[in-house]
């Protein structure tokens, strides 16, 4: 099994990179605000400009989001 | 209007519409091996036999119609919450036109014979070279989009995303070392055990990164978009992440339970498995607690159902998954049709669901719609899907663990009670409830194909503003 002492150390240097990873993401203020970026997407407006399908489709319609709901 | 105040919508909507055709081919090539276990006639020697089409379903359905979801969505969804375009436009055209020619290739040179013979890294050495090239663009791509976002803020989703792109880019490699001794056959580099402990190292991460932690991206974000309401606890979303990736890559022995793998190395593999189940509920869990308050949307809103379900199953297999890696049930379950259950409760219930529902939300904005041109059809696509699911994960089940009891079954003279022919004659009921079930699942595909055709033709492609390009 001389195979583990490459993919053991191998995933021992990616938990300490991940780590590291993680590490930064804290200093850098990643999570500070752990509330905000759920609403923040929900604010970003993706639905098309739209002209309504010959079908019986409609659906996007009602789930726009107040835009100053609860920031 | 300048490039630089759009988002880049070409490419997902080449890679959303693409999801729809390899979805259907992927799964017409599953509904035919299933066929063929029941009339072994349909083996067609020597290129349309079961061994050849077998893996051709495999990579199929998980590079072609979720790797072509994977890139839809992740391009989608990077450019929309980080408020940048695509770092890239050509790059991004070359991952496009560079996987749909890995995925050419795998559909000319699997029915060959042309393979390396690792389960789901069959592809021949100069086919390897090509994934590395796309995926290293595509690696470009999305952290150069990262990097010049204007949010501050780098949502969840996107660190899904990022560790599914850099972990399969380090598993690929690590696999798919390998000695070319001519254009179309290698060697790889480790033999034996080896070999077999660096596949499932492959093998399990490919599915904990690949089919997990990328649709786990899509999840955290297609579900809160789609229900209207913000994830039910974000701070849970950044603890699910990193468990998740800080767990999965030790769970990877319990593919090689029984076999020559030292015993302390199958047990960590079962321990980190038992493990994960914390994690992958956290998960599951907080997408669906999202919807809290808002339940009544369920009954009305059929691209929710998928997303919902898909989070079911997706839990169901994340529960099954750890019980499964319990030695004394893998001792029952190892090598019979249960594990195959458990890969289509995951593949067909979380992977093709969250998926289906997915695209379904995301094809009418690509291409300037209000919505699918049938909400009706995707509500029956929705229950054709989930009855076929259920008869397929359930008849396996069966098989499953009737094939475990009938081989282990013994005389007390220790003679085996039956052989092994008796076993597989025994599988033929459950084999074609697999096989209707797989039909409806597939019947599904077809219905969206036609829904997506009436949504998309004749109509313009959306070139969307960026919106600080808006303000400014
Ligand atoms: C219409 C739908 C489908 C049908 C009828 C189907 C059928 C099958 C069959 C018959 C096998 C071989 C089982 C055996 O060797 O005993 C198989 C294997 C497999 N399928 Fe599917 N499949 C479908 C959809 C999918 C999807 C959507 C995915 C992934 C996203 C998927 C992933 C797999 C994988 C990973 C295996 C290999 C399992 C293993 O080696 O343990 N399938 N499928
Ligand atoms: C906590 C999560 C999970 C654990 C602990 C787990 C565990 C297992 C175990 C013990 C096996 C059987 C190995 C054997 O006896 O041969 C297995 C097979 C498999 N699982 Fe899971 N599973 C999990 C979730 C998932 C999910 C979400 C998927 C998504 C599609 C998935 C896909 C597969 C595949 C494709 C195989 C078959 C591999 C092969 O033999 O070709 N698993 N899993």
């Amino acid at each position: 099994m001389e195979i583990l002492y490459l993919l053991i150390p191998l995933s021992l240097v990616l938990v300490f990179l991940i780590a590291a990873v993680f590490w930064w993401a804290v200093k850098s203020g990643q999570f500070d605000d752990l509330e905000g970026p759920a609403y923040r997407i929900l604010m970003d407006d993706d639905s098309p400009v739209a002209s309504r399908p010959e079908g019986d489709g409609k659906g996007a319609v009602e789930q726009k989001v107040d835009l100053d709901q609860g920031i | 209007m300048e490039a630089q105040s759009t988002y880049n919508y070409k490419v997902v909507r080449q890679f959303a519409i693409m999801t729809v055709v390899w979805g259907i081919v992927g799964m017409l090539v599953g509904v035919v091996i299933a066929a063929q276990l029941i009339w072994p006639n349909l083996n067609f020697e020597p290129w349309l036999t079961y061994g050849r089409l077998r893996p051709l379903h495999t990579n199929a359905v998980i590079f072609a119609f979720g790797g072509s979801a994977l890139f839809a969505s992740a391009y989608y969804i990077v450019q929309r919450t980080c408020h940048a375009r695509l770092f890239s436009d050509k790059l991004a055209a070359f991952t496009f036109w560079g996987w749909q020619l890995v995925i050419l290739a795998a559909a000319i040179t699997l029915p060959l014979g042309i393979t390396t013979g690792k389960e789901y890294a069959e592809l021949e050495w100069p086919i390897d070279i090509l994934i590395t090239l796309v995926w290293v663009a595509y690696a470009v791509v999305f952290f150069g989009t990262i990097l010049k976002r204007k949010t501050p803020h780098i949502y969840v989703a996107n660190w899904f995303f990022g560790a599914f792109i850099l972990a399969i880019a380090l598993l690929h490699i690590v696999n798919s070392a390998e000695l070319p001794v001519s254009l179309w056959k290698s060697y790889s580099a480790y033999a034996g055990v080896q070999d077999a402990m660096v596949e499932w190292w492959y093998g399990h991460n490919a599915v904990g990164f690949f089919l997990t932690a990328g649709f786990l991206g899509m999840m955290y974000y297609f579900v809160p978009k789609q229900a209207g309401r913000p994830v039910y606890s974000y701070r849970l979303s950044v603890v699910h992440f990193w468990a998740l990736i800080f767990t999965y890559m030790w769970a990877g022995p319990h593919h090689l339970e029984y076999t020559a793998l030292p015993d302390w190395a199958q047990s960590l593999g079962m321990v980190f498995s038992l493990i994960l189940l914390a994690p992958s509920w956290g998960g599951m869990i907080n997408g669906i607690m999202t919807l809290s308050g808002a339940w009544g949307k369920l009954r009305t809103d059929p691209i929710l159902k998928f997303l919902v379900t898909s989070l079911s199953f997706y839990g169901m297999s994340t529960f099954e998954g750890p019980m499964m890696s319990i030695k004394t049930v893998n001792a029952l379950s190892h090598y019979t049709e249960w594990v195959i259950g458990h890969v289509h409760s995951g593949a067909l219930g979380w992977v093709a669901m969250i998926t289906i529902g997915s695209m379904y939300y995301l094809i009418p904005r690509l291409f300037g719609r209000e919505s699918m041109y049938s909400v009706k059809l995707i509500t029956v696509h929705f229950w054709v899907a989930t009855i076929g699911v259920v008869l397929y994960i359930v008849a396996l089940w069966i098989a499953g663990v009737a094939e475990g009891l009938m081989w282990r079954a013994s005389n007390p003279d220790g003679t085996l009670v039956y052989s092994f022919a008796e076993v597989v004659k025994a599988m033929y009921p459950f084999y074609t409830i697999r096989l209707v079930g797989g039909l409806m699942f597939f019947g599904g595909m077809l219905i969206m194909a036609y829904n997506t055709w009436k949504t998309v033709a004749g109509q313009k492609p959306v070139e969307a503003l960026i919106p600080a390009a808006v303000h400014a």
